[in-house]
């Protein structure tokens, strides 16, 4: 092909031209990922639903997307059997963030405390070892009997299960801080307090930041599990209530719920942390 | 054995290691002795570059000075003082990079000052005046990942220069810097350190620096280091890096070292090869 047939642009910057083009390029493939996973949702549903009409599967179990629409939007528009929906979410939200902030704050002191100090290490270890072998769920009951029906039992429930991830991630972080950090701040001039605060907690920020994520889904589970075995309000009690009338549309409804719940707090999350890791170079990913 | 003298007779020696032994308890168990009864003395205001094979033990010297470590045996004291836990008076600066990455460059360079107990307009303003001087005046805001690792080098000198350190102590500090670069980052250490009159030991494998940067330079053996020679450079100052290496002078204590240091860079070439086999 001859060369003039290669569409002569006028001198209008062809860089800032490839550079929108692959602007749009990019906000195309963006919008077409959007498009299909919107595509799969609504096949996944619509499946479901056709599948619970024809008697394919047995609504009865496995409820249909419209029942679940529609027990959302009563318990929205009427509130459900223990109070307001809103009601029961904080509740939920308020049993597990409050087991979450007392497992973080734990877990990141004793964990600091043990990756700074070799005799504590040495001394607490093997319990700890032992506590975290035990299959920590099983704890609700016991909590149940321990502290009630109350918000009590649940939020002891988010603690256990939020605290030994951040533990371990805080230990490790604290273990390996870069060596010529702190030689270097200690040089410098830093006492083993400022080393310990301005060097070791920054530097294991990034293993307690990965636990974070992780564990405000633990104390969730914590928080509905401990509400399932027994509870006055929360949406483990909206789950265990349902199952109890064979209201399958319930369960997935609360489900549905919950889910909603957990994705909004993770989204919280990851603004904060870009918030706080703005030293770090952009592409090393979510941190190890 | 060339005897080891303090330049100006009389003084007080800034750095004084005498029968300075180090050994570590490796993780199978056994000792390794990284430094041998080792003899060194520096002058105040006396730049000494130290030249070895590598591992010989130059980085553990280094780090007995500075109190980091303690030594074995024998006995390290600067100015005229026994070396317990770590000196004021004395900067490093590490071979690994080893600026804070969370903190912006003038958050970097005022930590010194502030871990001292110095008010925070005060350390910026010392800050601020030495990140001039390394010519970073206009990254103070940035964080070291945005920087070039020569850029991160500056911010590392005006950290540690900004303590306005008696001694300092520089562990093979250009070496992961491009030719180019490494012979500015030289050029800018003396000039830099021509106003302080400060006393530097610098750890180098690179004998052009070494000869380029230094009153004396000290050869160590192959590991366990020991002092093995010592050569006084008698290059006229104030020097530059490109123009002193073109030198007649420069090029026959090339030689001349190279002689010294290169059996021990056998030696320690031939153990590793001995233990490859
Ligand atoms: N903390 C340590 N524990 C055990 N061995 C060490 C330690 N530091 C250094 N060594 C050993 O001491 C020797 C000398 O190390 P180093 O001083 O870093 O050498 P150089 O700086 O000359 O390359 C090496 O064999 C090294 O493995
Ligand atoms: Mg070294």
């Amino acid at each position: 092909m001859p060369l003039e047939t290669v569409p002569a642009d006028p001198v209008a910057a062809p860089a800032a031209t490839r550079t929108e083009v692959r602007e749009r390029a990019a906000r195309n493939r963006r919008n077409s990922v959007f498009a299909a996973r919107a595509g799969v949702l609504v096949a996944f549903l619509g499946l479901w639903e056709v599948c619970a009409r024809t008697g394919v599967i047995d609504p009865f179990n496995f409820s249909q997307p419209s029942k679940i629409w529609a027990q959302i939007w009563q318990w929205i528009t009427h509130g459900t059997a223990q109070g307001s929906l809103g009601e029961q979410i904080g509740y939920t939200l308020y049993e597990a963030l409050s087991g979450w902030v007392i497992g973080v704050v734990t877990g990141v002191l004793l964990g600091i405390a043990l990756g700074r100090i070799r005799f504590l290490a040495d001394v607490f270890g093997p319990y700890i070892k032992v506590l975290n072998a035990i299959p920590r769920i099983v704890l609700a009951p016991i909590f149940l009997i321990w502290f009630g029906l109350g918000p009590a039992s649940k939020v002891a429930s988010a603690v256990v299960l939020v605290f030994f991830p951040v533990f371990f991630n805080a230990f490790q972080g604290a273990r390996e801080v870069d060596r010529n950090l702190v030689a270097n701040a200690r040089i410098l001039g830093a006492d083993n307090r400022r080393v310990t605060l301005q060097v070791v907690i920054p530097a294991a920020t990034t293993w307690i930041f990965t636990s974070l994520h992780v564990s405000f889904g633990f104390a969730l589970i914590g928080a509905i599990v401990g509400e399932y075995i027994g509870a006055t309000k929360g949406l483990g009690l909206m789950v265990a209530a349902a199952q109890g009338t064979f209201n399958a549309a319930g369960v997935y409804a609360a489900m549905t719920i919950l889910a909603v719940v957990a994705l909004l707090t993770e989204g919280l999350l990851t603004f904060a942390e870009k918030r706080l890791f703005r030293w770090k170079p952009a592409d090393s990913g979510d941190g190890r | 054995m060339v005897h080891v003298s303090p330049h100006k007779a009389g003084a007080v020696p800034a750095i004084e290691l005498t029968g300075a032994t180090k050994r570590f308890r490796t993780p199978s168990g056994t000792l390794h002795t990284a430094v041998r009864d080792l003899d060194l003395t520096v002058a105040p205001g006396e730049f000494v570059a130290v030249v070895g094979p590598t591992g010989c033990g130059k980085s553990t010297t280094l780090t007995l000075v500075s109190g980091l470590e303690e030594p074995t045996e024998g006995e390290v004291k600067v100015y005229g003082e026994h070396v317990d836990g770590i000196n004021p008076n004395v900067g490093f600066v590490f071979q690994q990079d080893a600026v804070f990455p969370w903190r912006t460059v003038l958050s970097n360079v005022t930590a010194g000052p502030r871990f001292r107990g110095v008010g925070a307009d005060e350390a910026r303003e010392k800050a601020r005046d030495w990140l001039a001087r390394v010519g970073l005046a206009a990254f103070e805001d940035r964080y070291p990942h945005q920087l070039s690792g020569g850029m991160r080098k500056r911010v590392a000198l005006a950290q540690t220069f900004v303590n306005d350190p008696k001694i300092l102590l520089m562990d093979e500090p250009f070496s992961a810097l491009d030719v180019q670069t490494r012979a500015l980052m030289s050029d800018q250490l003396l000039e830099l350190w021509a106003g302080t009159g400060s006393s530097v030991v610098f750890v180098t494998h690179d004998l052009d620096e070494a000869i380029a940067l230094a009153d004396r330079v000290v050869v160590m053996t192959a590991g366990p280091a020991t002092v093995k020679e010592v050569f006084t450079v008698d290059l006229p100052r104030p020097r530059t890096v490109e123009a002193v290496r073109l030198e007649p002078r420069f090029v026959e204590l090339y030689r001349e070292i190279w002689a010294s240091l290169g059996e021990e860079v056998r030696i320690t070439r031939e153990r590793g090869a001995g233990r490859a086999a």
